[in-house]
């Protein structure tokens, strides 16, 4: 809640310094201390050039829960219309690369969590019951980190994940057929 | 009469069955036999006691020797004399029956709850007894007795150390209607009777090891989120946290000295091989490479470590000395070999072998390099060596579920442990008891 109102009052802030000292950038004002990183609002370019006064539209005020561009809420997790509605990869037999299909699922965690620099996610790795167990338990960890790699190149810091495996500990299905399987070679990108 | 004794059997079972139900024994069934197995008579115990005598002493070796492969006991309806003493003994008869080998013996009550064992093995052609001996016993350390029993006349017979009076650790694993499990790491005797629960918990426990002498498990658990290994001293519960870094903690592995474990450490960023003194917490790395390096085991010597490396491009076994150096790859056949167990005289490798999408155990000889697969299940894994190194017990599905089977290493004799409900996974063979 305390980082809501400062987040508040910084915005608050910046609107003011954007209305008269013209075309201030607000990250320069930004006190130290808030977790919400650099905030970014268009410029508002209000050089006086005329002498006349100029009208202002009033600016909507910063939203911590939607900075701009918005493309996501702090809430669109939980909404199961958003492209972050889907939560799981799912891998190919004894593979880790991601396939063509998740790409974009991923990228938008990643441009979701490097807009919230303050959500954490545990990225949880599974593999259907073939094999040995303890080469599952590695398989699931490599599954994990070439998620996180590709959520580190959508700008999340890395202190924002944790890679966990189960390997076929924990199966989502429990058949033993090449269905079950595909909905157990898996991550789970799980929001803390 | 036959209606009578039939009706006695079913109490008999009746009373049996809701107790085997209660303590989740796991019960064993033979699915395939061997030929050519030594015939041996094991004569029911004489017993001077008032009851019912308190534990079937025949039956549990005629059991154990059946168990093995190497022996086919004569069937008790076959017996065609039940002699009490070495004077009882008519060489003819058992001549005549075609065993090789008689085992007669004697329950005696000494007080309340105090017995003494008495058991003689002859060679019926030579017409001597081989081996006789007398045990003292509670009422709880009979079926321990048999067992022993049971190892000396292995020994006397085949010239190898038998490994019936040893233990087996394992996972099981339920899942209620709720979709809440449970895993629940137990020791149970190698025939699996007694089961002992050792740690009970709703989250993943993996990778029991035993320490060399018998005494204590180590292991991963989930409990705290994040995987750990805890090394936990079997009578008393006490248990110590041996590795929590960050990634993996796993594939836990006794040193055949017991003084370190080789495990599996992640928090470079790729899984690798370590071994960690257990007194000093010096920790050695063994492997350093950007691929999965997993599943250490001990060669015998405790100088090298043979694991699971998917180098390759696919999983399959390596050697690498503690002292450094190359590894030295030892699997070739198959895509996909892992999760090796190495025979106590280190002659032999147990894996899992994938191939053509079958997941069997198959056994490398180190003399020849000839790799033998032994069991026919399609998703088997975790093979564990008995310490005599007769027979590999391993994990494999059921109708459905996961139960255990027990191999001899030449493939020939096949047994199943099956739980009444649940999944049972990841059995390890203890060693020797001390």
């Amino acid at each position: 809640m305390r980082k809501f109102a400062w987040l508040g009052l910084v915005a608050l802030l910046a609107f003011a310094v954007g209305c008269t000292s013209t075309a201030e950038r607000e990250d320069e004002t930004m006190p130290s201390g808030t977790d919400s990183g650099v905030i970014t609002t268009p410029d508002t370019g209000t050089q006086d050039t005329t002498g006349q006064p100029i009208v202002e539209t009033p600016q909507p005020a910063f939203d911590p829960d939607c900075p701009p561009p918005c493309e996501f809420t702090r809430d669109a997790i939980t909404d199961p219309s958003s492209a972050l509605a889907q939560k799981i990869v799912y891998f190919d037999f004894d593979q880790s690369v991601i396939r063509e299909e998740f790409v974009d699922v991923i990228a938008a965690h990643g441009r979701y969590l490097a807009t919230y620099p303050d959500v954490n996610v545990r990225l949880e790795g599974h593999t259907d019951e073939r094999g040995s167990r303890e080469y599952n338990i590695a398989l699931g960890e490599r599954r994990s980190v070439s998620v996180r790699r590709q959520l580190l190149l959508q700008g999340v810091d890395a202190n924002q994940m944790e890679v966990i495996s189960y390997g076929e500990e924990l199966p989502a299905a429990l058949g033993h057929d090449e269905e079950a399987w595909g909905q157990n070679r898996r991550v789970e990108i799980v929001y803390q | 009469m036959r209606v009578r004794s039939i009706t006695t059997l079913t109490m008999a079972l009746l009373l049996v069955l809701p107790l085997t139900r209660g303590h989740a024994v796991l019960t064993i069934e033979i699915t395939e036999g061997v030929e050519g197995a030594l015939p041996i008579a094991v004569v029911p115990f004489a017993w001077d006691g008032q009851t019912v005598p308190p534990q079937d002493i025949a039956q549990i070796i005629s059991d154990d020797l059946a168990r093995s492969g190497q022996f086919g006991p004569l069937a008790r309806s076959d017996l065609l004399a039940t002699p009490q003493s070495g004077a009882d003994v008519r060489y003819a008869n058992w001549k005549a029956s075609g065993v090789d080998h008689l085992v007669i013996g004697r329950l005696r009550a000494m007080g309340p709850g105090a017995f003494v064992v008495q058991f003689q093995l002859f060679d019926v052609f030579k017409e001597t007894q081989l081996v006789g001996y007398s045990f003292p016993a509670t009422a709880e350390q009979l079926r321990q007795v048999a067992h022993s029993i049971s190892d000396i006349i292995y020994e006397k017979i085949t010239g190898t150390p038998g490994a019936f009076n040893t233990r087996i650790a394992y996972v099981s694993a339920l899942v209620n209607a709720e979709n809440q499990r449970r895993y629940v790491l137990q020791v149970s005797d190698a025939d699996g009777h007694n089961p002992k629960t050792v740690l009970s918990s709703e989250h993943p426990l993996m990778s029991p090891s035993w320490s060399p002498d018998g005494n204590r498990l180590a292991y991963v658990s989930f409990e705290k989120r994040n995987p750990a290994i805890y090394v936990q001293t079997i009578k008393t519960a006490q248990r110590e946290k041996i590795s929590a870094s960050r990634g993996i903690n796993g594939a836990p592995v006794w040193s055949p000295d017991g003084t370190r474990l080789a495990l599996t450490l992640s928090h470079k960023g790729s899984p690798d091989i370590f071994v960690l003194n257990i007194g000093t917490r010096r920790l050695q790395q063994i492997t350093r490479s950007r691929a999965i390096e997993t599943e250490p085991a001990w060669m015998p010597d405790g100088r090298s470590l043979v694991f699971t490396s998917d180098r390759s491009g696919a999983p399959q076994l390596y050697q690498q000395s503690l002292d450094g150096g190359r590894a030295r790859r030892l699997t070739f056949e198959g895509k996909y070999n892992a999760s090796a167990t190495v025979s106590a005289d280190g002659a032999r490798v147990a894996m899992v072998h994938g191939d053509k999408g079958r997941y069997r155990i198959a056994v490398l000889d180190r003399d020849t390099g000839a790799l033998r697969v032994v069991t026919d299940g399609t998703l088997d894994e975790s093979p564990s060596f008995a310490p005599n190194g007769s027979m590999i017990i391993y994990a494999t599905h059921g109708t459905g579920r996961g139960v255990l089977g027990a191999v001899s290493v030449d493939g020939r004799m096949k047994q199943r442990f099956s739980l009444a409900e649940g999944d049972v996974r990841e059995p390890v063979w203890s060693p020797f008891s001390r």
